[in-house]
């Protein structure tokens, strides 16, 4: 899966986890970017994305990245 | 998808549809599909986002109270009640406190004042000690702290609180031996599971959520996730929260008088293999002989066993109506006979119509029907002309009807009462005395052909049960909607301030139970009618002129000048707007929606039913 087709499923999530009606979402968006992305939703996204991609994160990922495009290289580098 | 198997799957374009929801008014027909947790969270959050200011009147505030992170619970316990018909509004304690929360008259919890609780507690918040002794009672840490919770819960007046067993841990200690030593967790929480449903059944308040039950049906290798439990401390795994939302909605459903009453079953391929009209009698397939006549006779005993706890059965198949009954009268493996169909109805209308007719007759909602039919473009035609009857999704294999019919739970029941078993033939009485009344030539004659016999009391210990049962589930003949627990009626029974009045109905077709109650509140020269409700099975019987002459009357024996009653409109009780003008009361102009009957210059009505006292 390209990093393009990445970003896209992820903002699909996004916009589902966060309940949000749009999101620009860019590999320097942070959680502090997003209205609603706390802690509990951080959770969500983490389950969700769990379900979507069919993968699972272990402890020391969930806390790792610091924007959304390490993040994207993290799922990129889990799914290849 | 989450195993709710009798749920229709979820169309693909989901995310975008609740997004429009609020628009398209679509939150109750999302919530009827098979979720999954992250769709289900999603469609309790933009509800709650949209709508959640306006309560429904009979809206429920659930305090949740439990183990681990709730808030991700709380969602979907909210969108699950949405399938219900439920305005549910979940409160959530805070972390890991569940006794403080209870306790501290400031807590969040209890500021918010939930008028129903759900305690999700499990191992990891109630103490189950290993024993020291051999005579040490491994439970009574356990019991004390959930004391200590139940008691601060009932001082702040709420009579509804769901408690759920413990499910059972993977942990094997000693192998096949942990049955037999209290030093296995799991047989301790074997025992407190017990218990906990003991205790159920003696108080009122209490009411059981079967949650080891539930994990046992799904696996219990599945139901704690530790990885999900070391991350953000889920109580359980998240993909078995739609199922557990849907157990506490469900229960909460029931307790509001919204299980469902009726099973209506399609025939050809529903009851039998084949088809009647092309097979004929010897060519259908039913009983021994074939895997599929042997998996009808199952589904067939399963709606005898349903009907022998009360649910009513009617049919609705599109046939000739004789050939329709040919099997019932002459096939030696039907399992259901006419005498158990409160309804038959067999034509060749649309399906919507005949299922309408059959809510008529037996003269319940049409959202008390639960329609059973084989064939996919039925069940679409029955969704689409009346959603709130509920439709399952069949499998192909006739073999896999019976558990979609247990696995849905629609006649979900929080206590049973002796009104309850001999439910099913008070309903099929009633559709008889429906055909009397087509035949009599004008109603009053019918009236009087009833032979109907009332006998009245207020309200007694002895029938407490179905007292509370009629208070808490009459949605449509129910002036106020006000919803009293058993343990707040008890207590009601007992106050000098209060007329309370129990009305049971006989006539020439049987004993229809308790039907009809009355509360009033004395003040001064005027008695309040705080509540007044009836159940449906008597509607236009004249019942309500009978009950408004003996209220008259023991109001008058108490010195009383004025009965003052109010209507409350709620979704569902259109049919009683007009009950107090009907009644010859007169609107109160400074409050509307209140009606006053001056006692000075009443008439009795004197409807033809015969009244007795209960001594």
């Amino acid at each position: 899966m390209g990093k393009q087709e990445i970003y896209e499923k992820l903002h699909a999530i996004m916009l589902d986890v966060f309940d949000l009606d749009t999101l620009e979402l860019t590999a320097e968006t942070t959680a502090q970017d997003v209205d609603g992305w706390d802690s509990l939703s951080n959770v969500r996204l983490v389950l969700a994305l769990e379900e979507a991609f069919g993968l699972r994160f272990n402890a020391f990922e969930i806390g790792s990245s610091n924007n959304v495009g390490e993040f994207v290289d993290l799922l990129e580098s889990k799914l290849s | 998808m989450s195993g709710l198997n009798w749920l229709s799957p979820a169309p693909e374009d989901f995310g975008s549809r609740v997004r429009s929801a609020a628009e398209s008014g679509a939150f109750a027909s999302l919530a009827a599909h098979d979720l999954s947790f992250q769709q289900l969270d999603q469609l309790g959050r933009r509800f709650r986002r949209n709508v959640g200011k306006d309560r429904a009147h009979d809206a429920i505030t659930l305090g949740l109270l439990g183990s681990g992170t709730l808030d991700l619970l709380a969602p979907s316990i909210e969108a699950s009640g949405l399938r219900h018909g439920l305005d549910i509004r979940v409160v959530t304690g805070e972390y890991g406190q569940p006794l403080q929360d209870a306790v501290d008259p400031r807590s969040g919890f209890n500021v918010a004042e939930p008028n129903a609780v759900l305690l999700s507690l499990d191992h990891r918040t109630l103490p189950f000690p290993k024993p020291n002794g051999s005579d040490d009672d491994t439970l009574s840490a356990a019991r004390s702290q959930f004391n200590a919770i139940v008691q601060a819960i009932k001082a702040r007046g709420v009579g509804v609180i769901l408690v759920q067993t413990v499910p059972l841990l993977s942990e094997s200690l000693f192998g096949h031996y942990d049955r037999q030593t209290e030093l296995a967790l799991n047989r301790r929480l074997r025992r407190w599971n017990d218990e906990l449903a003991e205790r159920c059944a003696r108080d009122d308040a209490l009411i059981l959520l079967d949650a080891e039950d539930l994990a046992s049906r799904v696996g219990r290798e599945g139901w704690y996730n530790p990885v999900q439990w070391q991350m953000a401390k889920l109580p359980f795994d998240q993909q078995r929260v739609p199922l557990y939302a849907e157990h506490v909605a469900r229960i909460l459903a029931a307790v509001r008088g919204r299980s469902r009453k009726c099973l209506v079953l399609d025939l050809d391929n529903t009851l039998w293999g084949g088809v009647i009209g092309d097979d004929g009698i010897e060519g259908i397939q039913l009983g021994n002989g074939s895997p599929e006549g042997e998996a009808f006779v199952a589904v067939q005993r399963a709606a005898l066993a349903l009907k022998e706890r009360g649910v009513v059965l009617a049919i609705c198949s599109k046939n000739e109506e004789g050939t329709a009954r040919e099997p019932f009268q002459s096939h030696s493996e039907m399992v259901l006979g006419l005498d158990d169909i409160a309804v038959f109805i067999a034509n060749w209308r649309p399906k919507s119509d005949n299922l309408r007719e059959i809510a008529r007759r037996l003269n319940i909602g049409t959202d008390a029907l639960v329609f059973l039919d084989d064939n996919p473009a039925e069940r679409a035609q029955v969704r689409g002309a009346i959603p709130e009857v509920a439709v399952p999704e069949l499998p192909e294999d006739p073999a896999g009807y019976p558990d979609v019919i247990w696995q849905a739970g629609y006649f979900e029941t929080v206590a049973i009462s002796a009104d309850d078993m001999a439910r099913a033939e008070q309903y099929k009485a009633n559709a008889e005395r429906e055909a009397l009344a087509a035949e009599a030539s004008d109603l009053g004659s019918f009236l009087k052909s009833l032979e109907m016999r009332a006998v009245l009391a207020p309200f007694r210990d002895q029938d407490m049960v179905r007292v509370a049962q009629l208070i808490n589930k009459t949605n449509q003949f129910n002036l106020t909607t006000r919803r009293y627990t058993q343990a707040e009626v008890a207590a009601m029974s007992k106050d000098p301030g209060l007329y309370t009045l129990q009305v049971r109905l006989a006539d020439c077709f049987g004993d229809n139970g308790i039907i009809c109650l009355v509360i009033c509140r004395a003040s001064g020269e005027t008695w309040e009618i705080d509540s007044w409700l009836m159940s449906c099975r008597v509607l236009k019987r004249d019942v309500e002129r009978m009950v408004l002459d003996q209220l008259v009357e023991a109001a008058r024996a108490h010195g009383v000048a004025r009965l003052e009653g109010a209507y409350i409109e709620t979704s569902r009780n259109g049919l009683v707007a007009d009950h107090y003008p009907e009644l010859g009361f007169a609107p109160i102009v400074e409050h509307p929606g209140r009606w006053r009957l001056d006692l000075a210059d009443y008439v009795p009505n004197n409807p033809p039913i015969a009244v007795s006292w209960a001594a």
